[in-house]
Formats: structure tokens, C-alpha cells, sequence
């Protein structure tokens, strides 16, 4: 790549190129906040079992 | 340890995929027949290769978890599902999206797209089984059939374009040395890394919370 025109427009391929990685970058994101999200509410489950127990 | 090893596998993930991206996007040259369409390979190729892997772990760990019957196993393969199916997912989409412009249509009923279909269906097919049962024992037994049995698609895909005349071109990479110039190649090894990395991250953080979801009773898990 010489330019940035260049990059942005991929040679006529930008339409193609874009949402290719668009995509793959929303699903790996999207898959990594899910498996974050999993995570924090197994823990409070495990958390609030435990107060409950102490009670 | 697997607490301790997530921000450092997050942190090469991210270095790796930084380098692999300028390397793909923007230093390497374009290529003489597809122009700069074939930059799409440095995500599909990885995506690809991560569908395949991470349904070969879900079957190997199946077969662990029914042989030894180690109930760690079917927690392995049940944290790796949602991955794999995530993996399987992009390279379809980027796969339809580097097909248009090369071969003129999105879709085609070729071996390697419909074998690579067929396995983002084993996915959904094995999240929709281990969750139809109310005994959570009977649905990891029934996934785990499913998983290793669906690994018969694994070489179906890796091999349909030799066996069968496909519009699907053949290996990016081979053993035998591949035809790609190292300006090329190496962001392609390095997106690989990452997004195995990348893997190992989701599957460390998806395998805690399974765990602690099947053993949310146990005395032990209070000390996490």
C-alpha cells in the first residue's frame, strides 16, 4: 500500500474486504464479551450461594 | 493458573492480531490474479483452520470424558462448542464475501462450503443435544457421541478439494512448502497465532464459568 486512498478503497475490493473483517471483528468481540458475561454471572451465582450459606 | 494465564493470552492475542493486521492490510503486496481481494485470507484461513481444531479438541475430549468418564472433559467440550461455532461463522461469512468477487456468487453447493456448512450445524446440533435433556449426565453422553462422530466431517473438509472438483482453491498451506511469497506468508502465520490464542483465552474463561456452573453446589468452588 502506498497511500491511504489506496487502503481505504483495496483496489475495488473495499466492499468485500470491509465487511469481511467487520464481521469477523463484531463475532470474535461479541464472543469474547458472552464468555466475560458467563463468567462474572457464574461467579455471583457461586458468591450469593455462599452469603445465603453464611446467613 | 488459568485466572493468572487470561491477561497474558488477551495480551499476546492483541499484539499478535495489531502485527498481523498492518502485515496483512497494508504490507503485504497484492496478489497478481485476485488484487487486493485476497486480503480477506488473513481472516478467513485463520477462522477456517480454528473451526476444524476446535471441533478435533471437542471430539478428543469427548472420548476422554465417555472412555474415563471424567466429567472435566465433557465441560471441556461444552465450553469449546459456542467457540467453534463462532470460528465456523466467520469463515462462511468471509468465505461467501471472497467468493463474489473471484467466482461471481456468494454461495455455491461445492464440497468444502457445504462440508464447512454441515459442520456449523454439528455445532448448533451439539449446544441444542447436551441442553435437551434435564439430567445433565444423559445430554453430555448424547454430545459427546455427536461430537465424535461428527468428526468424520474434519477430513471431509480438509480433503474435499482434492477429492472432489471444487471451485474451493486448494491449501493455503502446505507441509511440503507452500507457493506463497514470505511478504505473504507471514501475516497469515502471525493471524493464526493470534486467533489460536485468541481461542485459548475463550476457552480458559468459558471453562471456569462451566465449571463453576456444574459444580455450583461443591464446597471447593467457594474458595475461587
Amino acid at each position: 500500500m502506498d497511500s491511504w486512498h489506496e487502503f481505504w478503497t483495496m483496489g475495488g475490493y473495499a466492499r468485500f474486504v470491509w465487511p469481511a473483517y467487520g464481521v469477523a471483528f463484531v463475532v470474535l468481540l461479541g464472543s469474547g464479551w458472552a464468555a466475560h458475561r458467563g463468567l462474572r454471572r457464574a461467579l455471583a451465582r457461586v458468591a450469593s450461594r455462599v452469603r445465603g450459606g453464611r446467613r | 493458573m488459568a485466572g493468572r494465564a487470561t491477561p497474558w493470552l488477551i495480551g499476546l492475542t492483541l499484539v499478535l492480531m495489531a502485527a498481523g493486521l498492518v502485515g496483512g492490510l497494508w504490507l503485504a503486496p497484492p496478489d497478481y490474479q485476485m488484487g487486493d481481494g485476497f486480503r480477506i485470507i488473513y481472516i478467513h484461513v485463520p477462522s477456517a483452520l480454528l473451526s476444524m481444531v476446535v471441533f478435533a479438541v471437542m471430539a478428543v475430549a469427548s472420548a476422554v470424558g465417555l472412555i474415563w468418564r471424567i466429567r472435566m472433559a465433557h465441560a471441556v467440550t461444552a465450553a469449546a462448542a459456542p467457540i467453534g461455532a463462532a470460528f465456523t461463522f466467520i469463515a462462511l461469512v468471509t468465505g461467501a464475501l471472497w467468493g463474489k468477487p473471484m467466482w461471481g456468487t456468494y454461495w455455491v453447493w461445492d464440497a468444502r462450503l457445504t462440508s464447512e456448512l454441515i459442520l456449523l450445524f454439528l455445532y448448533f446440533g451439539y449446544l441444542a443435544l447436551v441442553h435437551a435433556f434435564p439430567d445433565r449426565r444423559t445430554g453430555d453422553q448424547a454430545g459427546a457421541i455427536l461430537a465424535i462422530v461428527g468428526a468424520v466431517d474434519l477430513p471431509i473438509i480438509h480433503f474435499s478439494v482434492q477429492w472432489w472438483t471444487t471451485l474451493h482453491q486448494g491449501a493455503t498451506l502446505k507441509l511440503s512448502g507452500t507457493p506463497m511469497p514470505v511478504s505473504m506468508l507471514w501475516p497469515l502465520l502471525v493471524m493464526m497465532l493470534a486467533f489460536l490464542c485468541y481461542f485459548a483465552w475463550l476457552l480458559m474463561v468459558r471453562l471456569r464459568a462451566e465449571i463453576l456452573r456444574r459444580e455450583y453446589r461443591a464446597r471447593w468452588v467457594e474458595k475461587i
